[in-house]
């Protein structure tokens, strides 16, 4: 019987997955503006969200760099979208993204726990600080003025990076290197005595997830067509997404992608209806998930799951 | 040539020494004991040979190349494995995968993940661990996790196993099944080079032992000649 389930597992969840994404795709057609914007920016959360977790979630090593490789991803449009095609500005901005997490990775991935939590922080502050002199000095301005695109597009490029780095992860999981990624987070020293290069597997994963979250700036910045260094460099892009990833449960790959939907769907709700309590009503919101959902939105559904008749298996 | 050998191998931290010119040399396919009160520099040399630390002075060669100062991982893909006196097990994954991580990053850098599979299989059945492969490493009992440990070990296809007291804290008969599971290790001809405190373990299963006293190196010999010896019974018992 567990075969048996096993086997329709593996029809129904691509089917499912299938579906989801063509209806992404006929979305923008027939919708307003708004609905547009609204999916997008979820869709710019889960990425920022799922390129975290992609590093830190395995390994244990809590980056709050996200929001450094964003503004990296929005100053590569910004100086680069009038002069060069968008995808290729995307992909030169994912790729200087990568740069930066390839040299900080490759200085800092020896400092363990809160240290690099706190150098990665210190990273945002660094890069939002060096770019507003470098502005002010040799360019003589604070901001930067990006012409806009249509909405359909930054719709479809930001679902296809999305697309891109769910596969991604998906294949890094399944390889060997997702299971050394999982011992570097239980014991990096036994991971290291097994065989397994530990500094080179973080760097490289590290550089891997900050190419999504810097392509996922560069045509972020053309939806705002106004950056300057401290909208760039905004430290909130660090931390929400490690606030989605907790939100939805880091146990399984859907939780984060749950998390990032349904927090920045009531974020956005929040912010138009009731804009005057809006940040009392997350943090509320924040406060009851850890105190009633420890394993995030994940661990409800399998609460309810296992409830739920037929539904429970022992494991053992 | 002996498979791992030892010049004037010293390491301090602060001033003391934990670890002072010592040289020894384990030939292929013996059992060699490492013994000597607590705090003697045991781990350490342990830590020094398998590249979790570098050492100051002196050299290690294993399989005539030089591996001093290289990292742990370089050190395990030429085949030397170790285990830990701490155990240290990948807690929340399965005994499969933990032992599975060993036979796809060992000597061979691309198994295929059949032949990979297989190979754990085999090793949880050689440790006695089939029961349990799909269980969390961290609910199996301490002996059990120490037997993960090996078979990771092992997975990783070592010609010289460093074995960091394998049998602490195990009752008489889990003692008695770990020494049957050295002399099998052995008889697949794997070189074992072993840490140990359980006197009765290490007398009848070692041809050879090494003492270490305050990081130095005290005497050696077969069981007999260091359970004689005069400079042993001191550092134990006291003049």
């Amino acid at each position: 019987m567990t075969a048996a389930r096993f086997e329709l597992r593996k029809v129904w969840v691509p089917a499912l997955l299938l579906i989801i994404l063509l209806l992404l795709v006929a979305l923008p057609y027939g919708r307003p503006g708004y609905t547009v914007v609204l999916v997008y920016t979820i869709l710019m959360y889960i990425v920022l969200t799922m390129s975290w977790v992609l590093f830190s979630a395995p390994t244990g090593y809590l980056s709050l760099a996200p929001a450094a490789f964003f503004g990296v991803g929005i100053y590569t449009s910004a100086t680069l979208s009038m002069k060069l095609p968008l995808p290729v500005v995307i992909c030169i901005g994912g790729l200087a993204s990568s740069c930066l997490a390839l040299l900080v990775g490759a200085l800092t991935l020896r400092l363990r726990g809160i240290y690099f939590a706190f150098f990665t922080f210190g990273l945002v502050e660094l890069m939002k600080h060096f770019v507003l002199w470098y502005e002010l000095k040799f360019t003589g301005t604070r901001g930067r003025f990006l012409i806009p695109v249509d909405n359909n597009t930054i719709y479809y490029v930001m679902l296809t990076i999305l697309v891109a780095l769910l596969l991604t992860t998906y294949f890094i999981r399944r390889s060997k290197y997702g299971l050394a990624l999982q011992s570097i987070g239980e014991d990096e020293e036994a991971a290291a005595h097994t065989g397994v290069n530990v500094t080179l597997l973080k760097v490289i994963t590290f550089a891997i997830s900050a190419v999504f979250t810097g392509a996922a700036g560069a045509i972020w910045a053309i939806r705002l067509t106004y950056i300057d260094p401290y909208i760039a460099f905004d430290i909130n892009n660090s931390f929400m997404p490690v606030l989605m990833a907790t939100f939805g449960g880091m146990g399984q790959l859907y939780g984060p992608i749950l998390g990032a939907t349904v927090f920045s769907y009531l974020r956005e709700i929040l912010i138009t209806r009731f804009p005057y309590y809006y940040m009392l009503l997350i943090g509320t919101i924040l406060l009851v998930a850890i105190l009633y959902l420890p394993n995030g939105l994940v661990g409800l559904i399998q609460r309810w799951h296992k409830r739920a008749p037929g539904g429970q298996h022992a494991n053992t | 040539m002996p498979i791992l050998e030892a010049e004037g191998v010293t390491r301090y931290f602060g001033g003391l020494a934990a670890v002072s010119q010592v040289d020894f040399g384990v030939d292929r396919g013996e059992v060699v004991g490492l013994i000597g009160p607590n705090g003697a520099g045991k781990t350490t040399l342990f830590n020094l040979i398998s590249g979790a630390l570098a050492p100051r002075e002196g050299a290690i060669r294993f399989n005539g190349q030089n591996i001093t100062g290289l990292k742990p991982h370089s050190i395990c893909k030429m085949g030397l494995a170790r285990t830990f006196q701490s155990v240290k097990i990948f807690a929340n994954m399965s005994v499969l995968d933990n032992v599975l991580l060993g036979s796809m990053f060992g000597i061979s850098n691309s198994v295929p993940p059949a032949d990979a599979a297989r190979e754990a299989t085999g090793l949880l059945e050689f440790v006695g661990l089939s029961a349990v492969r799909a269980v969390p490493a961290k609910d199996l009992t301490l002996v059990n996790q120490k037997r993960v440990e090996v078979a990771r070990a092992l997975a990783t296809k070592p010609e010289l196993l460093l074995l960091d007291e394998l049998m602490a804290g195990l009752n008489p008969t889990e003692v008695a099944e770990a020494m049957e599971l050295v002399t099998r290790i052995r008889d697949k001809g794997i070189t074992i080079f072993m840490i140990e405190h359980v006197m009765k373990a290490i007398m009848s299963v070692c041809d050879r032992i090494m003492v270490l006293h305050h990081g130095k190196k005290i005497a050696e010999g077969t069981p007999q000649e260091v359970a004689t010896s005069k400079t042993v019974v001191e550092v134990y018992l006291g003049e």
